[in-house]
């Protein structure tokens, strides 16, 4: 059956028909232009900024690169279209679908199907034999994709032979795995008493097999009916890359440590050539030795940026519940980069929880004992915006200065509540700056409970942020924004 | 003998015999970088090599390395050139008295008083070289945009000389640790590379080619551990530097075998935050001490 196969698909199969089905290579205008510049076109509908230049490249590095390697090619198509790594994981998932569907365009434009299919019918499968082979080659180390793919084609007509497929691919898929009583490992920390169990393997190899399953039934079906589906746009969870708690956290003290200096350069431009503007008489003249006492290089003193004074609110009631981890996050880093921070949560009433921080090191600790603070906020469970301004300009109304800055976390949702909006207008005047993140999109802000313009209008920014790229956003932004107000003027 | 790479395999082949071990898409980045011209950008997790590529390609190809270091605050007149001051100063003092003023001023501003810093001794070299930015994400955007010139054009204007532009074509490498996100202009130019841990086998390859003197089931069972550590949720993952640390530490110790003590007393070369300390022991110390690990070495 191997024999009378698809070349690999995709390997440049787009490009040569020849290697499919053994029809002789056509002439074709521009060769392989044509197919590339449609897959730049379908990374662009994924939403990656594939440019002309990069597409140059691409074209120059193909021609160094002997492309009938299906892993050169692909390696050479992300080095010069791919920028990051989340670019690197789109332009693989695309790739596969791409040249997939185009080697099966071209086999139904062509009218070419593959011959002997039903050759093996008189010699039952074995279906033991076969459970065996396949778990076998799974642990195995990796082979040739062909042998993987023979056993995933064996493994289909041996499970329509049972019965009929149900006509959709993804229950077929797993249907098959069961059949074939396929188990994935269980990972390495949660591996059971008695080592690993003799039934399973990697799991990764099985998702491979798996793909192949799927792409082989996919590929039986435009036989049968003689097209192709239209293609499906990739899902979120398909693109986004795996990461765990700890690395999120660290992701977000590496933003943080940046809205630090941001915040302490205030938004002026200290390096380079725009120097303090105090001379440093001392070293100018002791440099000035060197070229016998005509001072060609003056020292300046180095400008001392004052140390910013922050004030965070963290909204943790329920209505933000998604965002409250990362909004402790946030916090949690704030205070291993900020030493002048105070912190307060809130619900329905404002508690501070600086030395909550300062006590506890690890992220862990920090939130139970929040959680625990939560509770003396939290009267009903419903958050009073007004209510928390009240208390918090009273707790530091004589330390809050233009030099201070207040970001504020919470949906602004008000519950129906008095939200003294002109009780924030005063705290934000006495605050050098402040600003709000909300952790809704912006299409909800102002329906609903959420009063988000009457306090959009006292900040000096509002950002929509529950992720570390927003929050990356967030610093950037705050750089633009300029110097900081003068006291007293109103935005 | 600057060499050049004629095909991937050369590429890889080159960096073996310069003491890496390269993988399909560093062979063959590497080789579309001298075969294209164009600089490569290298992003990964700390420790996974980055500027050892840098290092190795200079000794494979026989190139000198030119290192430029960022850190924030970096400005041209460290990365690019500087006019000396001082030798000026005494070239007027000695002329005054018989130049006129015009003739001191075109010889001042030439190039026996200019200070070349990495970006320009790296693209006036006579030899082709190779030149490794290190840490580009530590800099100011406006850094980057002075960047993009010497990279896209390898020239370098100085208002008062005019255009240098490159004798030799150097082999451009950049790292970056993605702490910030560069600006596209940059990427544009680059070849983009990722690295990430290896896996098992290729850092078996790696932990025995640099530290030969542990033995073969030893460096299997570090290999085994360290990988069992990166899959668990840490702060900060262990990189191959520090598992190559932690054999060289292994064989000073003289460590017979890796059980749960060798790992409690050593486990610092691997692991650098508290919190991922005490994960460590409790996930995988447990296992050491029942034997789990390593139970499945290859004969």
């Amino acid at each position: 059956m191997a024999s009378s196969g698809p070349g690999k698909p995709g390997s440049a199969g787009g490009a040569n028909p020849a290697l499919y089905g053994g029809m002789p290579e056509a002439p074709r205008p521009g060769g392989m232009a044509p197919h590339l510049l449609d897959f730049a076109d379908e990374l662009r509908s994924e939403g990656m900024a594939v440019g002309t230049s990069e597409l140059l490249d691409a074209f120059a590095a193909l021609e160094a690169v002997a492309w009938t390697d299906r892993e050169s090619f692909r390696e050479a198509l992300s080095a010069t279209l791919a920028k990051s790594q989340e670019d690197r994981r789109l332009l693989g998932l695309v790739f596969d679908r791409f040249f997939f569907r185009a080697v099966e365009r071209e086999a139904v434009e062509r009218g070419i199907r593959e011959g002997g299919r039903g050759e093996g019918d008189d010699a039952p499968i074995d279906l033991d034999a076969l459970r065996e082979r396949i778990r076998d080659a799974l642990r195995a180390p990796r082979g040739s994709d062909g042998d993987l793919r023979d056993l995933a084609r064996l493994a289909i007509s041996a499970f329509g032979r049972q019965g009929e497929g149900s006509g959709v691919i993804g229950v077929d898929v797993q249907r098959i795995r069961r059949t074939l009583g396929l188990k994935g490992e269980l990972a390495g920390a949660e591996l059971p008493e008695g080592g690993r169990d003799p039934e399973s393997v990697p799991r990764d190899r099985l998702h491979e097999f798996e793909d192949h399953v799927r792409r082989e039934l996919e590929r039986a079906l435009i036989e049968r009916t003689g097209s192709l589906p239209p293609a499906r746009p990739l899902r979120d969870f398909d693109r986004a890359l795996p990461t765990g708690a700890a690395q999120d956290l660290a992701a977000v003290h590496r933003v943080v440590a940046q809205l630090r200096r941001r915040l302490a350069t205030r938004g002026r431009e200290t390096r380079g050539r725009s120097r303090s503007p105090a001379v440093d008489v001392r070293r100018t003249m002791r440099l000035s030795l060197q070229t016998g006492g005509v001072p060609l290089e003056l020292r300046y003193r180095p400008r001392r940026p004052r140390r910013p004074e922050l004030y965070v609110l963290c909204d943790v009631s329920t209505s933000v519940t998604s965002a409250s981890v990362f909004f402790l996050s946030v916090l949690h880093a704030l205070h291993d980069s900020f030493r002048k921070l105070r912190s307060f949560v809130f619900v329905e009433r404002i508690s501070e929880v600086t030395d909550v921080f300062e006590r506890e090191r690890s992220f862990e600790a920090v939130s139970r004992a929040i959680a625990g603070d939560a509770g003396v906020a939290d009267v009903s469970g419903y958050t009073d915006y007004g209510r928390v301004w009240l208390e918090f300009l009273e707790q530091v109304t004589d330390d809050l200065d233009p030099r201070s800055s207040v970001i504020v976390l919470g949906d602004a949702r008000t519950n129906g509540r008095e939200p003294h909006a002109e009780v924030f207008a005063r705290v934000a005047e006495r605050a050098g700056r402040t600003f709000w993140m909300n952790p809704e999109p912006r299409l909800y802000w102002n329906y609903g409970d959420s009063v988000m313009a009457a306090y959009e209008r006292h900040c000096d920014g509002v950002f929509e942020c529950w992720t570390t790229k927003q929050l990356e956003g967030f610093v950037n932004a705050i750089a633009d924004l300029g110097p900081v107000r003068t006291p007293g003027s109103s935005v | 003998m600057p060499a050049e790479f004629q095909s991937i395999e050369e590429t890889r082949a080159g960096l073996d015999g310069a003491g890496y071990l390269a993988d399909d898409s560093i062979a063959l980045v590497s080789f579309l970088a001298q075969r294209l011209g164009k600089p490569v950008l290298v992003e990964g997790p700390a420790g996974v090599g980055k500027t050892e590529l840098a290092k190795a390609l200079s000794r494979a190809t026989g190139r000198d390395l030119v290192r430029l270091q960022c850190y924030e605050g970096l400005d041209e007149a460290k990365a690019l050139y500087e006019w000396n001051y001082k030798k000026q100063l005494l070239r007027i003092q000695v002329e005054a008295s018989d130049a006129g003023w015009r003739e001191v001023r075109d010889d001042i501003f030439g190039e026996e008083f200019l200070l070349p810093r990495p970006l320009l001794s790296a693209i006036s070299s006579e030899q082709p070289v190779v030149l490794l930015i290190d840490e580009i994400d530590k800099t100011d955007q406006e850094f980057e945009a002075m960047l993009l010139e010497v990279l896209s054009d390898f020239q370098v204007s100085i208002p008062e000389l005019g255009v240098v532009e490159a004798k030799t074509h150097p082999l451009v490498l950049l790292t970056s640790n993605n702490s910030r996100e560069l600006t596209e202009a940059l990427k544009r130019r680059c070849l983009y590379l990722w690295l990430d841990y290896p896996g098992p086998e290729r850092e078996l390859e790696i932990v025995r080619l640099h530290t030969p003197e542990l033995s073969e089931h030893m460096a299997r069972k570090l290999v085994e551990v360290v990988q069992m550590v990166r899959n668990l949720d840490l702060k900060k993952p262990p990189s191959i530097a520090e598992s190559i640390d932690w054999a060289r530490a292994l064989v000073l110790l003289g460590a017979e075998d890796i059980d749960a003590e060798t790992l409690r007393s050593t486990m610092s070369i691997i692991i650098k935050h508290r919190t991922d300390l005490d994960l460590v022991t409790d996930r995988v110390g447990v296992k050491l001490t029942d034997g789990l690990i390593g139970s499945r070495q290859a004969g």
